[in-house]
């Protein structure tokens, strides 16, 4: 009774900042105002199915899985580097990764608006050196540059923390056995570290689903995402039921896969910060 | 509003004033129509002064406390949101036109069609806000910026699709520091963006398309948990003596409606063409109306244009 007690201060705060939240988006999800009042509805359901909304909703998780994927790809040989023996100064590193982090996000991506600029920073350095101008800004690859660097860190952490405490003796024996490197890193150390490979994936891929405010800043407002969307409907329509049936088919996405995700993890996970 | 005023205003009366600011009409309607507050006066724009009479939120001013509302340009009275003058006293007002580099740009700039021309492609920043660009595209197709009418809306909502390719980016607060530093050559953009931009950067001007365009105004209103209705009349009649209606102006940098204290302010101001445009200028000008649910409907053409 006594760990239940201990429990109710965090049960209040859960209920009051978790639970009532989501009710109030379900409830609005599921409802239409008319004028004889508020309507049990899924109407907004019908009009999400629609061909635009359906195109952002696409656009979205394309986005996403892209940043996911090179966030994956540049992340996890970083990890490997950092978790391994012959890196001296993996502290200083490890801290030069979380340092960025410690700044707020919109001044970080703020930063990139100016050095992208047709007469940027970056611009006038390669026009010192009579190299060709790189026009990104307002683009697609913009919007996905900024997700990488954005939530880079949320991949490279949870790899190497688990490939940190990886057990070194099973790399030895592998190598006892006669296994060459590559084999070492597809049997060996690639399965071990998954754990963390995983939970860097779901820890990119949500935020990088549903940002708002990199597709507007470095995009110009011309990569509409799923966040824009429901941001516009609280914000600008103030149709908030609408923009709770969209908030609630984010949060579905959302859970399915991770679900997907966790299954892929399998029974022995390990660590990672999930 | 400069703070100066509102001690002078204290002063004067023996009172002391409680001065909020809030970001959005919005922000302050909610307060307001929640209850719990009880300002005395709230300065909202015209279509949330609209909203508020409509809703019977707002007190009716007696003007005949107000003797100074005889310093009003005629212009702002009798305006639609408040037919009868019965309910707000004009304040600060500007307009919604294209601000541009004359480095970039050597032709007229007199028609919004100039945001459409080929020529400027990728050199044109548009405002992220629909009824200022849907208004726009409304205005250059000859019809009211407060259209409701469906066809009306998917003309202009075809206009802004072909003119999409050439637009930069779709930016609100970021285009005046854009235009400044020569990222650009055309943005629409409100005047007093305008005038920042051009204290900043000489070789940018302002022009109002000969299409006409969008005049927004904010009024002095009392809302109806006033406890000293008398005392808000005060406040508004101080506010346009001639010198304290000078002060503000030139505190806040907008445009205001004081026929006597604008001839009292400087020249490089009076003069800015973006503050205070030439009366031809304002011929075709239209103030925006509260459309209510019609908002859907732009934002759903809103949304068509930016996924196009």
């Amino acid at each position: 009774m006594k760990r239940n007690w201990a429990l109710t201060p965090y049960l209040i705060w859960m209920i009051i900042f978790i639970v009532v939240p989501l009710a109030l988006v379900v409830y609005y999800g599921i409802t239409v105002n008319t004028d004889s009042g508020v309507a049990f509805s899924l109407s907004n359901f019908k009009r999400f199915a629609e061909p635009i909304y359906l195109r952002v909703l696409w656009r979205s998780i394309k986005l996403a899985i892209i940043s996911t994927i090179i966030c994956l790809i540049i992340g996890y040989p970083v990890a490997m580097i950092l978790a391994g023996n012959s890196f001296k100064h993996k502290n200083v590193m490890v801290m030069l990764l979380v340092v960025p982090m410690w700044m707020n996000f919109l001044l970080r991506t703020y930063a990139w608006l100016t050095l992208l600029e047709k007469n940027g920073i970056i611009n006038s350095i390669l026009g010192k050196f009579g190299l060709p101008m790189l026009n990104i800004l307002y683009t697609e690859s913009a919007v996905i540059l900024g997700m990488v660097y954005n939530f880079l860190p949320f991949m490279i952490l949870p790899i190497y923390s688990v490939m940190s405490k990886m057990d070194y003796s099973l790399i030895e024996a592998a190598e006892d056995l006669g296994a060459n490197s590559l084999i070492v890193f597809r049997r060996v150390i690639f399965p071990l570290s998954l754990p963390g490979v995983v939970s860097g994936i779901t820890m990119v891929f949500m935020p990088a689903v549903t940002t708002f405010v990199i597709s507007r800043l470095l995009g110009g407002g011309q990569f509409t995402l799923i966040g824009n969307l429901i941001e516009q409907q609280f914000l600008y329509v103030g149709d908030w039921n609408f923009g709770s049936t969209m908030s609630l088919i984010m949060m579905v996405i959302i859970l399915i896969s991770m679900l997907f995700m966790n299954k892929a993890d399998g029974p022995e996970r390990s660590g990672g910060l999930w | 509003m400069d703070e100066s005023v509102i001690k002078m205003f204290e002063k004067e009366y023996g009172v002391r004033v409680v001065y909020d600011t809030f970001s959005t009409n919005e922000d302050m309607y909610t307060k307001i129509k929640s209850g719990g507050s009880n300002y005395d006066v709230a300065f909202p724009s015209d279509y949330m002064i609209k909203r508020m009479i409509d809703e019977d939120m707002l007190e009716k001013i007696n003007l005949d406390n107000i003797p100074n509302y005889k310093y009003i340009d005629q212009r702002f009275k009798n305006l639609e949101h408040d037919p009868n003058n019965e309910y707000s006293i004009p304040y600060m007002w500007g307009t919604v036109g294209i601000l541009y580099n004359t480095t970039m740009v050597d032709e007229p700039v007199d028609s919004w069609e100039i945001l459409w021309n080929p020529k400027y492609s990728k050199e044109i920043l548009m405002m992220d806000s629909q009824r200022d660009s849907i208004g726009i595209a409304l205005k250059l197709l000859g019809y009211s910026l407060n259209s409701t009418n469906p066809a009306e809306l998917e003309e202009a909502k075809t206009k802004l699709i072909e003119q999409k390719p050439l637009v930069l980016a779709y930016v609100v607060d970021e285009a005046k520091d854009k235009m400044v530093a020569g990222e650009a050559a055309l943005a629409l953009v409100w005047s007093g963006d305008a005038v920042y931009g051009m204290l900043e950067n000489p070789d940018l001007a302002y022009a109002i398309p000969n299409e006409g365009t969008n005049l927004w105004f904010d009024g002095a209103v009392i809302p109806k948990s006033t406890q000293n209705k008398e005392l808000a009349e005060a406040f508004i009649n101080f506010l346009n003596e001639p010198e304290i209606a000078r002060l503000n102006a030139e505190y806040t940098g907008y445009s205001i409606p004081h026929v006597e204290a604008r001839k009292l302010l400087p020249p490089e101001i009076v003069n800015n063409q973006a503050a205070y445009p030439e009366e031809h200028e304002l011929d075709n000008v239209e103030v925006f109306v509260h459309i209510g649910d019609m908002l859907k409907e732009y934002d759903r053409i809103w949304t068509e244009i930016k996924v196009h």
